[in-house]
């Protein structure tokens, strides 16, 4: 019985070595060869150089302040969808993916139309003689950018670790004589840690990779790591300096992994 | 926190996740050619949207694409998940993290390294290309699904009803298979719309003559957005709203009956 | 309730798998057509089908170097490819490229003008690889009503009065061009103390510029979002027409003159269509067509005689005299070293 079920398994690795484990040995392979196929460490070391290292520091502060307000926005949001009832959470919960089917770029690009100087919301503004927003072409935009399209990932994962406390728990809580907040920092704050955790990871991740955010809200003006790699495939045709820049996003991609591993310690990750 | 309070909240994020949309259906009625000038109320994009050869190809290929491979990884994500079930702690946590790879690696990366692995091999890039790439990033979203439902799984029945002479085939369908059902469905949901949304990973894994909305929408992006892309994004946005709508009115209806 | 929405996904799974049927060749072949993005008016490829029997599978590239990699790997076998300029060098010197049988494309001699063939030799020498698509200058496009001074000169990209109004091209070399020629040197330029002058222009700059973009420059200048864009000509001709304050300049110091040419591959697995393709786009009728709609200016002589628009026939946009500007230069292939040194450049700049 045993045998069998693993045998089950086998489509599966053997997709996730082909797929998977086989492509990123291809990129590791660039990352550590020059152009003419010699081992290299430069291309990784490359990531010292003022620019690269200033391209990661700013991706990464960019995407730990999307994160920390996609945390601050979406909590109180899940929570609320979650205290109201079963019967009309489908329709909400498929009210947040919803936008997702209109397509991201188009997401992105509308953005552009209403922050711009001469765009909707400033046009607003003006008729109403309030102040203008200048924004767009700033980090301000691209963080705008990266809460608008990541909230979902946040929201989501929340929502069901939320949905999963037992209300019981709490009305027990409420009984022994907690108060509201104390029954939230003892009860519901720890028993949606893995609803947290993997938010954090769904938003922190995509935000930390982007290159399309930054190029159509920052003017192309403010230069992110995903950018740099990106361009090093589209423009400079440095494939392995790209792959060695990819290698070192990995590096903090998997540190962000092991810290959710510690948090999360069933394994199975709390994503749905 | 009052309930007046709590309403506002949500609206106010409401109105967050749906002003850009409502300026994309704006432009959908738009008669000016570029995005920056408002040329009067017209319907003509709709009409010459059902006309562009192009765009309804690519409209074809993205649900197809989006349709098989979020299949496809269902079936394999189910029987990944039910073979890990049964792992011990150790080869199951590291399938696990392998399976986490595509998901939490930067699209990018993953596009990329598809690109290199298909040029070595001399694959011709093409469908088949972008087909076997979604399959790959969709996986890690149906295990996710999947797996937490693994645990509400009771084997003694399925055990009691191989024990009562069922077949282990019918035994699964019949016993294990129905609780499973609800996380496949959401995890094939959820696959299916990543797939519909992806450009990146496609970007770099597309061949020639081949186009998913995405990519077709991209290579606008830089020469201005057609607005015939405006119009069909409204109406996938409707059909899908209303779909949702339809979908969640009789369900109360029938809980009301069942409580 | 998800069992409700399954249903209707598998009728559009059911309907799209019906559909997938009969997309096969033409009765004549095919030919793979790899072009850029939004470059060809999408009814002469019908037309062409209708005409030869050949099938077009119709590709398209947003750069340069994306193009390059994906001819090279021979992955898809493309039978024609329309490069710029730099990029037609670096494939014949890295024997990418079929010689073009010239007796198979009748049209080209007879409706390409010479001068255009003459400019080509910068990366075509013999002019044996490559027939001329489309041209164009590089120049600064102004709104009338925000800028009060005279244009004539790159310099007016540095001034401070236009903070935050000004749109750079989000491109190595067109941006290294700009601030090349703004200091007289040649925009192929490979002299360090030359392009380390560029780079601290560039760097100084930045803070003016509004954003660096690539064909948004054209949104956002019919939109009236900034007063002064570098642009490519031929999108200036559209801007003009959408928003009459716009006025396109080509600078004194002079500028790039580009041409994307049609070649075929060497890998290409159908190079008689591939002429045949080539020969049709160079038809007179067709390269009008073309030229109405993606108003990028059109080396083919016969189509632009035909234009109604008189004034469009003469614009100076359009169809400038090489002779009448100085310092007119196109891109030539620095090397794969000439091109680190500048994209490490570039990245100082937008890091910055």
């Amino acid at each position: 019985m045993k045998n069998k079920k693993n045998l089950l398994a086998s489509p599966f690795i053997i997709w996730s070595i082909a797929f998977i484990v086989l492509p990123l040995c291809m990129v590791f392979y660039y990352g550590l060869t020059d152009k003419t196929g010699a081992f290299t460490l430069d291309n990784i070391i490359s990531i010292a150089t003022a620019e690269h290292s200033k391209a990661l520091w700013l991706s990464l502060l960019l995407s730990f302040i999307s994160t920390v307000i996609c945390l601050l926005l979406g909590y109180p949001l899940a929570s609320i969808l979650a205290k109201l009832g079963k019967n009309k959470n489908s329709l909400i919960v498929f009210i947040f993916i919803l936008p997702m089917w209109m397509n991201f770029l188009l997401r992105t690009l509308a953005w552009q139309t209403l922050l711009e100087k001469t765009g909707v919301i400033n046009s607003v503004l003006q008729f109403l003689h309030l102040p203008t927003l200048n924004i767009i072409n700033t980090a301000y935009a691209i963080v705008l950018g990266m809460v608008y399209n990541f909230l979902p990932f946040m929201v989501l994962p929340l929502y069901n670790s939320l949905t999963k406390i037992d209300p019981n728990v709490i009305n027990a809580a409420r009984d022994l004589g907690a108060n509201g907040l104390q029954t939230f920092i003892r009860i519901t704050l720890p028993l949606s840690i893995p609803g947290i955790i993997s938010g954090i990871t769904m938003v922190f991740v995509p935000a930390l990779t982007t290159f399309v955010i930054s190029s159509l809200l920052g003017g192309s003006k403010i230069l992110l790591i995903g950018n740099v790699i990106e361009q090093q495939f589209t423009q400079a045709s440095n494939w392995n300096l790209g792959s060695g820049l990819s290698i070192v996003l990995m590096l903090f991609i998997i540190i962000n992994m092991v810290v959710t591993s510690l948090f999360d310690k069933d394994g199975e990750g709390a994503v749905l | 926190m009052g309930r007046i309070a709590k309403r506002i909240y949500i609206i106010l994020i409401f109105v967050f996740l749906y002003a850009p949309i409502a300026t994309l259906i704006v432009l959908s009625f738009n008669a000016s050619k570029t995005r920056a000038k408002w040329g009067g109320f017209t319907l003509k994009w709709y009409v010459s949207l059902f006309q562009n050869r192009d765009i309804m190809e690519a409209l074809y290929t993205t649900l197809l694409i989006a349709l098989l491979s979020s299949l496809i990884a269902s079936v394999i994500g189910t029987i990944a998940c039910i073979a890990m079930d049964s792992m011990k702690k150790r080869p199951k946590s590291i399938l696990l993290g392998i399976t986490n790879i595509p998901m939490l690696n930067a699209d990018i990366v993953t596009g990329i390294s598809l690109m290199l692995l298909f040029l070595s091999f001399g694959l011709k890039f093409g469908f088949g290309t972008i087909l076997l790439s979604h399959i790959t990033f969709n996986i890690p979203y149906v295990i996710l699904s999947v797996m937490p439902r693994m645990k509400n799984i009771n084997r003694n029945t399925f055990e009691a009803a191989l024990d009562l002479g069922a077949p282990p085939l019918k035994a699964f369908f019949k016993v294990v298979f129905p609780d499973l059902l609800p996380g496949i469905l959401s995890g094939f949901l959820l696959a299916f719309t990543m797939s519909l949304d992806d450009f990146i990973i496609t970007h770099f894994t597309k061949g020639p003559g081949i186009d998913t909305l995405s990519t077709k929408i991209y290579t606008e992006v830089k020469k201005g957005i057609k607005p015939e892309m405006y119009a069909l994004s409204t109406i996938i946005f409707t059909v899908v709203l209303l779909l949702l709508i339809l979908v969640n009115k009789p369900e109360k209806e029938e809980k009301k009956i069942l409580h | 309730m998800k069992k409700r929405i399954l249903l209707p996904l598998l009728c559009i799974a059911a309907s799209l798998l019906l559909g997938a049927c009969g997309n096969s060749s033409g009765e004549n072949g095919k030919v793979v057509v790899y072009n850029w993005g939004e470059y060809i008016d999408p009814e002469t490829i019908t037309m062409f089908e209708e005409e030869t029997g050949i099938k077009v599978i119709y590709d398209e590239f947003e750069t340069n170097e994306i193009m390059y990699p994906k001819v090279e790997a021979g992955a898809s076998s493309y039978d024609v490819v329309c490069p710029s300029d730099y990029m037609i060098r670096k494939m014949i010197e890295n024997d990418l490229l079929a010689e073009i049988n010239w007796d198979n494309v009748p049209n080209v001699k007879k409706n390409i003008g010479s001068q255009y063939f003459e400019q080509s030799k910068e990366f075509d020498p013999e002019n044996k690889y490559s027939v001329p698509y489309c041209f164009g200058t590089v120049g600064i496009l102004y709104n009338k009503t925000m800028v009060d001074e005279p244009v004539d000169s790159w310099n007016i990209l540095w001034n401070e009065k236009y903070t935050d109004s000004i749109l750079m091209q989000d491109s190595v070399r067109d941006a290294f061009m700009v601030a090349l020629k703004k200091n007289g040197f040649s925009m192929n330029s490979l002299n360090e103390e030359e392009l380390n002058i560029a780079k601290d222009d560039l760097i100084l700059q930045k803070p003016l510029v509004q954003a660096y973009v690539i064909d948004q420059v054209r949104d956002k200048m019919i939109g009236n979002e900034a007063a002064i864009g570098v642009i490519y000509s031929g999108e200036a001709i559209y801007t003009q027409r959408e928003n009459p304050d716009l006025e396109y300049v080509i600078p004194k110091e002079g500028t790039n003159v580009w041409i994307d040419s049609w070649v075929i591959p060497k890998n290409c697995e159908n190079k008689e269509n591939a002429e045949k393709f080539i020969d049709f786009m160079c038809r007179e009728d067709i390269a009008l067509m073309n030229f109405e709609y993606i108003t990028y200016s059109t080396p083919n002589d016969a189509a632009r005689a035909l234009i109604e628009d008189e004034d469009l026939r003469n614009s100076k946009i359009a169809f400038p005299n090489f002779d009448e500007y100085e310092n007119l230069e196109t891109f030539t292939y620095l090397g794969d070293e000439g091109d680190s040194l500048y994209n490490s450049l570039w990245e100082e700049v937008k890091s910055h």
